[in-house]
């Protein structure tokens, strides 16, 4: 099926600035869909608050747009009520990491087959540049003018310490990794989650000289490497990319359905 | 156990009888976190839930607990939560969600004592307010309440009812009083109460689906996700789509659609009872376990040859209005007995011709209101000193 057979085309021209990431994840999460050959009534998207979060209107699928930080609570909920059904859930990253990070690491402790696509673009967007948990220390945000003293999340290890079975990061730039790790991810019996390091020119770059989309996109190459490469053993400080976590583990809502099973029998 | 005029009887709690009540109703999804006094449904559901083949999940607090009911909900789910004062409070802003999107679920609050942490054992019913206007926004709620344990049990299923058939998140707001309260509940048989199911859509598939587009009678077919209808759901603002607008037009009528469909069948979803109303001279108006020393009250003096009634609210909201103005007509006073310090007592007064004739008869100690309370204020009023 083509790509654009995902899209809603009609709700068209979307909200995202000129030269954000989010389109190109968008890109990515629908192509990965197309390439498992899921069945569009088969898919739900549940989404928060933010930039991120408009993404599932513009997406053919059952959506489900919520509230800031507590999408993967409501698409608990969804994947109970229809195990059958496969959930994704975009978020960005004040969404997933501050007013929502209770909701991430419980989800991952619990192993429920989720898949949370965290658009990483240290930046509240939507409300016009404010500092997030992932905005590194010294940059400059609307609430941040002299740089940010608060150290950042590392989301990998948030996440890979609270339990998650499948543990990925990569960025806009990198867009055929970016396909195949969420490939993996959907695939996965579990909880995944993905990182995806993306670029916000209206305000991140702005505030910090980033310059255009294009360079903020190049500069991943430079700041990032794959996961135990040569670069990363003379560079430390580089950040790594890939599936640092792809474990199998019980999986928390098959295994209600059959504690189900057997709660009906002994009834 | 005891098998009793077609029913089957059980001596137990309130919160017991929630339970009963949900799963008679068809309750298939229930998300929750322990909070004092309400507990004992989460308990009991974790237990009693999965042998009738529905899912139970403890979830990391209740903000979560109430997104996970509606996200359940909108798979097909007859979906609950329950809590107490505290955590109602977290759950408000999903509560609107769930008023926005028109989601169909049940929220029970066992009320207990003061603002924050308050008295986590103890009776009030304080939430009256934060059950109509918890969450923020112009909007339109159910609550609805009882003071036994059969009413408990048959308002529950109602509470279930009524959030399917008006689309909306139901209040069932209980008190501490009634859902530790231990008395008999008579389980009727299968066919005796009506449960309502969901109204789905007829359109079949291929065929454009508007999820919020309503009937001429207000009422919006849903289908579940997973079927053939793939449509957006969003707490924006929203066209017959679900897809977020702006326009002035589309808000208004979605406001006016929100509010009129539970505000303008008042009549149809008010539920209450009346005991010695024909001839009252003194009207008592009381709701959840005040009600029972209310009409403890009411009997005593009727004994003694006082012509008094007793209007016992099932449904707090939408305030049946017409009902209590109707009712307190041509009575002497009026006395709204509560545990707090006066939540409908305000309603009433707002509601009768002669406001001046109502008058308050609560505690707000934490300690169950009794007969004499009630009494007490009624020798003031009668000029019988105290």
């Amino acid at each position: 099926m083509p790509v654009r057979d995902y899209l809603r085309e009609r709700f068209f021209p979307q909200i995202w600035c000129a030269g954000c990431g989010h389109g190109q994840i968008m890109g990515g999460i629908v192509r990965a869909i197309e390439e498992l050959g899921l069945e569009k009534n088969r898919v739900v998207v549940v989404s928060g608050i933010g930039c991120s979060s408009r993404m599932p209107g513009y997406l053919d699928f059952h959506t489900l747009h919520t509230l800031h930080g507590r999408a993967l609570a409501f698409a608990t909920g969804v994947k109970m009520g229809r195990p059958e059904l496969t959930v994704i859930v975009p978020m960005g990253d004040g969404d997933a990491a501050a007013i929502g990070g209770n909701h991430l690491i419980h989800t991952a402790r619990r192993n429920i087959n989720l898949t949370a696509i965290v658009m990483n673009n240290s930046i509240y967007g939507m409300t016009g540049g404010q500092s997030s948990p992932t905005t590194p220390v010294h940059a400059k945000s609307t609430t941040a003018p002299w740089g940010s003293i608060d150290p950042a999340f590392d989301l990998v290890n948030l996440v890979k310490g609270a339990g998650g079975s499948f543990v990925a990061r990569t960025t806009t730039y990198h867009t055929k990794e970016m396909q195949q790790i969420i490939v993996k991810a959907i695939r996965h019996e579990g909880f995944s989650f993905v990182e995806v390091l993306s670029q916000c020119p209206t305000y991140f770059g702005r505030k910090n000289e980033g310059g255009t989309a294009t360079e903020m996109m190049k500069r991943f190459t430079e700041t990032t490497t794959t996961m135990g490469s040569l670069r990363k053993k003379e560079q430390p400080a580089l950040l790594e990319r890939g599936i640092f976590v792809d474990e199998q583990r019980a999986e928390y809502a098959s295994t209600y359905c059959e504690f189900v099973k057997q709660a009906r029998e002994q009834r | 156990m005891k098998k009793q005029g077609g029913g089957v009887s059980k001596f137990i709690q309130g919160n017991e009888a929630v339970v009963e009540g949900a799963l008679y109703a068809g309750v298939s999804f229930y998300a929750g976190y322990p909070i004092t006094p309400s507990t004992e449904i989460a308990e009991l559901m974790t237990e009693r839930l999965p042998q009738h083949g529905g899912k139970c999940i403890q979830m990391e607090d209740e903000l979560a607990s109430m997104c996970a009911i509606i996200g359940a909900a909108l798979t097909g789910s007859k979906a609950m939560t329950a809590t107490s004062g505290p955590g109602f409070s977290l759950m408000q802003e999903a509560i609107g969600f769930a008023v926005m999107a028109e989601i169909p679920c049940v929220v029970v609050n066992v009320q207990r004592s003061g603002p924050s942490t308050g008295l986590p054992t103890k009776v009030a019913q304080s939430d009256v307010m934060q059950a109509r206007w918890g969450t923020h926004g112009d909007h339109a709620i159910i609550a609805l309440t009882a003071s036994n344990l059969q009413d408990v049990f048959r308002i529950t299923i109602e509470a279930f009812n009524m959030a399917e058939t008006y689309r909306t998140p139901v209040v069932l707001l209980l008190d501490e009083v009634v859902g530790h309260m231990r008395e008999k509940l008579t389980l009727p048989p299968r066919s005796e109460c009506e449960v309502i199911d969901r109204l789905i859509t007829n359109v079949p598939a291929g065929i454009d689906y508007h999820p919020y587009l309503a009937r001429e009678d207000g009422r919006l077919p849903m289908s579940d996700f997973g079927g053939v209808h793939r449509y957006n759901v969003t707490g924006l603002m929203h066209d017959m789509w679900g897809f977020p607008s702006s326009d002035p037009t589309v808000t208004y009528n979605l406001m006016h659609h929100l509010v009129d469909k539970i505000e303008n069948r008042s009549f149809e979803i008010a539920r209450y009872r009346e005991f010695f109303t024909e001839d009252a001279k003194v009207l008592l108006i009381s709701y959840g376990s005040s009600a029972r020393s209310a009409l403890q009250v009411v009997e005593n003096r009727r004994d003694r040859g006082n012509k008094m009634g007793l209007l016992e609210l099932n449904t707090l909201w939408p305030f049946p209005e017409d009902v209590v103005r109707r009712l307190s007509a041509g009575k002497d006073h009026v006395v709204v007995v509560e545990m707090n310090m006066g939540q409908m007592y305000q309603e009433v007064k707002k509601a009768v011709p002669n406001p001046e004739r109502v008058y308050l008869a609560n505690r707000i100690d934490g300690v169950f209101i009794s007969h004499y309370d009630i009494e007490k204020v009624l020798n003031v009023i009668q000029g019988k000193g105290v």
